[in-house]
């Protein structure tokens, strides 16, 4: 048990940033009296993808969905420390998880669709968060969501089918339109292409590449190509403590931390 | 203006404030720049208006229905005369009740005395004021509520938590009804079960041999005081029961196993439903075929057996006597009923265990019904028990089969071809048709069902014990 | 001591061979207790159905007799133009009793006059005035009516005429005097044999023939309707809670063991609590559907609170998270997603209940539901009585006609049921396709 005597570690690499998008300061997790996440320390810049990689069981899932709050749904849950979305503390009292979860969208491991049509997973956001006031307002947001998800073509003729008839990739994008269709400034991705065969990865991690242009993506990988493909900065984490974080070529050829490297040569895995 | 029609006017004024609402919302959003510059979305402002109209016009009624006779009795209570008022409890009571009755035109005021005019007056007046305020003050807290939720609607507020706190608060509500509902049970069996033992001894009642409740009417008349012994019903229950279980536990056991271990599942697919059939027939039904036809079967059975054992001189046999209201019959009845809950419980009770004592057991060059017997019976054992034990309160609590197939007469014997009565019987024979709530004979009733309640939930809660101890087990 | 060994070896294989055999024979004795246990228990559904319907069929049809009346204007003591007051305060029986003397003429004594009278509904004359009543133009014509025959002769009619029984199995209690009339009535073709809507078109009564189970069904209905609006909403609010949103604290466990104890409550212990709670603390009246709706509310309430929890627990947790993830309230999500996907096995369950409420008995004769009730409720606030029950009070007449009666009933309600619990069945498959 470490919870009772607090260790400080340093994190490697350059885990700082001038005029970061999220700041997270002295972040620990705990489940129940279990600590998860060790006194994490980081800036995420905007507009930018940086991943999160690390050997399963490390806590870089955990950490994710500490970034919007999903970790509320896990009544043990407990996060402490200082974590905020530009200048706004999001684990204040007076934040709604709502309104925060707006504005940091999430992508799960599995396409999860709801059991609907495709236009109406799409519009799920827009309507709870009544971001249109008329249904012409409501198609053009489908429409041009589903277009930057390159979705539209292959989907237009079919929205009021259900979800649930796409095929793995088509639904995962289908979440990842979605998730844009609020205009989040933040989108997390947890291991968005694990369940996905390696040409559907491809379409994903092109539209992460295209869509970095406006939005700043978090997302949690195993695989340490795809980080290299699709991120620009690199965070890697072991046994709940974040080891290092640097851009990402640096990270894959010249770690500056002992455990960064032995993952990246295959001797932690 | 009677209570439907006001609980009608209740819901239109709801629906209505809830439509302003929205209208409301939008009229608001226009200003700031549409409705994405609200703070949350019009249907939970227009839930929230439709919610302030609707609440406290509910709290007026609810607390005008409970309060309004209380305060009107008080009130007229003070016009009585002051003979009245120094009678006790009983006889005032009674008194008052005559008041009633003569405000809403039953009888005449000179029955009742002259002297009441004054309170017969008041009542009436009261009353009628009763009746015209509380539709008013209804429906003037309806409007006000709604303007109040009207005034609530502003950009910058976010209805939705409000909203959100009130359907919590109505989901927690809901919930504790099954708490109120025990409460409700345990009160109501209690407090007349506390009457009845004011007026019975508990020991005769518990250790009392003889029951016959009927109490005559003149003193002189025998059997003056009726006998409350529940031994006799506790035994007449016990017979049945145990006849009961004795058909649907081998039945019920038997087939779950072939089902569960030898079955094909195209069988077991057709099996299944078809014997859950017997657990969808309600009692009434049961309790007409147990009186008409299988009451009458066993007793022909018998009466042919008796001629037999009189022509070969078996004596025993000879001296059969089959009552036509057996304890046997209801109770195989009520065997037959139970099957499918004995079977269902073994059936996942059996499936629960793990396949590697099965393999294990095949390994050892087993045959399956060594297997069975050896290994996975005594696995499953626990769960089965605890299955029994909630088949044998449903059939120390079950009804309708024993009040139409057993009889009435209280015999305390272990012999099922007799007549024997059950709690249940006894509960549903004292309570059917008029009664007084002071005669100890009514009371009576109360006293067993909160036996029948308390022997039955300690079944439960020991069953339930024993089958999650069993599945905690394997999981 | 080599021969020995395999002396004893022989011996050992001999007697192993020798156990199988019996390990075999036990084995094929175990599955046989199995099959006849199964067989025993659809033997008892197969017999159950068979005893009811071969019981009830017999109340499907009615036995009527044609005759032809006339309709004497000075019979009925009434004018050319009578208006209804007038033709009520006719003498219709005297007129009735008049005109069968008339056609039967054989009756002559004053006993086989009372027989020949009974042989027809004692509700004839009601009837015919009422005929009068709608269309006073038949006076003084000449119209054939069939008349309702009375539940011996019907009895008779349908199940002993025409048939060669030995006496034990000769079911009549018309006189002899009654078995000639019949006789002839017969051979002149005025007797038939219809459908029975007198069955499913009137209420309760005294008379066999002219009961009729719409009383009953009409109660059921609005018994079963109160019970449904109260409960389903309230267990789905319920199930909602203690699944989604209920802290994991003592109330919460407390709420839990009640449920699941007040699921195996005997039924009777709910009548105890609607009568003592709703009648006499409440001060509801007895015998009518919303009591009754009451009680079976909170009877059927864990049944189904239990499966809409299991419809809920159902849902996979992914929906939750993506609804969330989106920024939905827990509220929103609930109502948005996870109910209408776990609506379904909520229905289901919900019909379940229901079909257990339309069956339950005990604690509606506790509340007062088993008063004789000619009239059909009209309201939930009517007095009425419920199918099982009416089955019940039937089931109690001596009458040899209301045993055929009660398995008629008993043939509506199962029916109603297996509807009921194939929607259940046919839900279920639905849902299970859709996951």
């Amino acid at each position: 048990m470490l919870d009772t005597a607090k260790e400080t570690y340093q994190t490697a690499g350059e885990p700082f940033l001038d005029e970061p998008k999220m700041r997270v300061r002295n972040a620990d997790v705990f489940y129940a009296d279990k600590q998860a996440i060790f006194d994490v320390n980081i800036d995420i810049g905007k507009n930018e993808v940086i991943s999160m990689i690390g050997p399963s069981g490390c806590g870089k899932s955990t950490f994710l969905r500490c970034l919007n709050r999903m970790n509320d749904t896990i009544d043990i849950c407990r996060v402490t420390g200082e974590l905020f979305l530009e200048d706004q503390d999001i684990y204040d009292r007076s934040i709604d998880v709502v309104e925060l979860r707006a504005r940091v969208g999430m992508v799960f491991q599995k396409p999860n669709p709801f059991p609907k049509s495709i236009y109406e997973n799409v519009a799920y956001g827009a309507r709870i968060h009544g971001l249109t006031d008329t249904k012409v307002e409501l198609d053009e947001l489908i429409e041009k969501s589903l277009h930057r998800c390159g979705l539209w073509n292959e989907v237009k003729d079919r929205l009021e089918e259900p979800a649930t008839g796409l095929s793995g990739g088509q639904q995962q994008r289908l979440c990842i339109a979605r998730a844009i269709a609020v205009n989040p400034e933040v989108i997390l991705m947890d291991e968005p292409c694990s369940a996905l065969d390696p040409i559907a990865t491809a379409t994903v991690e092109e539209l992460i590449h295209e869509l970095s242009e406006n939005f700043t993506i978090c997302i949690v990988t195993h695989s340490m190509q795809q980080a290299a493909r699709v991120s620009s900065r690199t965070a890697y984490f072991h046994l709940g403590k974040l080891i290092e974080v640097n851009d990402t070529s640096k990270v894959f050829t010249n770690p500056e931390h002992q455990l960064t490297e032995e993952y990246i040569t295959g001797r932690i895995g | 203006m009677n209570l439907s029609t006001l609980f009608l006017i209740i819901v239109a004024g709801t629906v209505v404030a809830y439509f302003l609402g929205h209208r409301r919302s939008f009229a608001v959003a226009k200003p700031v720049g549409g409705v994405r510059n609200l703070a949350t979305l019009p249907s939970y402002y227009a839930s929230m208006m439709g919610l302030w109209a609707l609440v406290p016009a509910l709290m007026v009624v609810l607390l005008w229905s409970v309060l309004d006779s209380a305060i009107i009795d008080s009130l007229v209570k003070s016009t009585m005369p002051s003979e009245a008022k120094q009678l006790d409890d009983d006889s005032f009571g009674l008194i008052y009740n005559q008041v009633e009755n003569v405000a809403v035109g039953i009888g005449s005021i000179d029955a009742l005395g002259r002297e009441y005019e004054p309170a017969v007056e008041r009542l009436r007046n009261l009353n009628a004021l009763s009746d015209k305020a509380m539709p008013i003050l209804t429906i003037v807290v309806l409007l006000l509520g709604a303007a109040l939720g009207f005034k609530g609607i502003k950009a910058t507020h976010n209805a939705r938590y409000a909203v959100e706190r009130a359907f919590n608060i109505f989901l927690f509500v809901c919930s504790s009804i099954a708490i109120f509902t025990t409460f409700g049970i345990v009160a109501s069996v209690l407090f007349e079960s506390i009457n009845f033992f004011q007026k019975v001894p508990f020991f005769d009642f518990v250790f009392g041999t003889h029951w016959s409740p009927q109490i005559a009417i003149r003193a002189d008349q025998a059997g003056a005081s009726g006998s409350f012994g529940v031994i006799p019903l506790i035994a007449g229950t016990l017979l049945i029961s145990v006849i009961a279980l004795s058909i649907a536990v081998p039945v019920g056991l038997m087939s779950a196993i072939y089902l569960s271990e030898y079955a094909t599942t195209r069988a077991r697919g057709i099996i299944k439903p078809a014997l859950e059939v017997l657990a969808g027939v309600p009692t009434v039904v049961y309790g007409f075929f147990a009186a008409l036809t299988v009451a009458p079967a066993v007793r022909r059975v018998g009466d042919s057996l008796r001629d037999w054992g009189a022509n070969n001189g078996i004596d025993w046999l000879a001296n059969l006597a089959v009552s036509s209201e057996s304890a046997l019959a209801a109770g195989m009845v009520m065997g037959v009923m139970i099957i499918p809950f004995v079977s269902s419980i073994s059936d996942d009770v059996i499936n629960a265990v793990p396949q590697s004592l099965r393999d294990g057991s095949f390994g050892l060059g087993a045959t399956q019904s060594e297997t069975i017997k050896r290994v996975i019976f005594p696995a499953a054992l626990p769960g089965i028990v605890g299955g029994i034990l909630l088949a044998a309160s449903r059939a120390i609590g079950e009804t309708m089969i024993v009040v139409m197939a057993a009889g009435l007469a209280a015999n305390l014997t272990i012999n099922p071809l007799e007549a024997v009565t059950t709690v249940t019987v006894q509960i549903v024979t004292l309570l059917v048709g008029d009664q007084e709530f002071d005669s100890a004979k009514t009371l009576a009733a109360f006293a067993l069902g909160l036996f029948l309640f308390v022997i039955t939930l300690c079944l439960n809660v020991i069953a339930l014990k024993v089958v999650k101890r069993y599945r905690e087990q394997y999981d | 001591m080599s021969t020995s060994t395999y002396n004893s070896g022989s011996d050992a294989d001999q007697r192993r061979a020798n156990r199988t055999k019996k390990r075999n024979a036990a084995e094929k004795r175990f599955q046989w207790y199995g099959r006849l246990s199964i067989a025993f228990g659809i033997a008892c559904v197969l017999y159950l159905f068979t005893d009811i319907i071969s019981k009830g069929i017999g109340a499907f049809t009615q036995t009527y007799i044609n005759v032809e009346i006339e309709f004497d204007r000075e019979m009925l003591r009434l004018g050319e133009a009578p208006t209804e007051k007038e033709i009520k305060a006719a003498s219709f029986n005297s007129f009735f009793k008049k005109t069968l003397r008339a056609k039967f003429p054989e009756a002559q004594s004053r006993r086989e006059k009372s027989q020949l009278y009974a042989m027809f509904s004692s509700d004839m004359p009601l009837i015919l005035r009422n005929m009068v009543i709608e269309a006073p133009s038949i006076l003084g014509t000449k119209q054939n009516v069939s008349m309702i025959a009375d539940d011996d002769f019907d009895t008779f009619f349908k199940h002993t005429y025409g048939r060669d029984l030995n006496a034990e199995d000769r079911i009549s209690r018309l006189s002899d005097f009654q078995e000639s009339i019949l006789g002839k009535l017969v051979d002149s073709g005025a007797v038939e044999k219809r459908f029975n809507t007198i069955f499913f078109t009137n209420a309760d009564s005294r008379e066999p023939e002219l009961a009729g189970i719409r009383g009953a069904i009409v109660g059921s209905i609005l018994t079963l309707l109160v019970t449904l609006i109260l409960s389903f909403p309230i267990a789905v609010a319920t199930a909602i809670y203690l699944e989604e949103f209920a802290p994991k604290n003592k109330i919460t466990d407390f709420i839990e063991v009640n449920i699941n104890n007040l699921a195996a409550v005997p039924s009777v212990i709910f009548g105890l609590l609607g009568l003592a709670m709703f009648i006499n603390v409440f001060g509801l009246p007895r015998s009518i559907p919303l009591v009754g709706g009451l009680v079976l509310t909170l009877m059927t309430l864990p049944t189904i609170i239990i499966s809409s929890r299991s419809a809920i627990k159902a849902v996979p947790p992914s929906i939750r998270e993506a609804a969330l993830g989106m920024g939905a309230s827990k509220v929103q999500t609930v109502m948005h997603h996870v109910l209408p996907s776990a609506m379904p096995g909520m229905l289901t369950g919900t019909i379940i209940g229901m079909a257990q409420a339309l069956g339950e008995t005990a604690p509606l004769l506790m509340i007062g539901m088993v008063a004789f009730i000619v009239d059909v409720p009209g309201g939930i606030s009517d007095p009425a009585t419920v199918l099982p029950v009416q089955i019940f009070l039937w089931s109690d007449s001596p009458e040899r006609a209301f045993v055929e009666k009660t398995s008629a009933a008993i043939m509506v309600l199962l029916t109603f049921l297996i509807i009921m619990n194939s929607l259940a069945v046919w839900l279920r498959k639905r849902l299970e396709r859709r996951w």
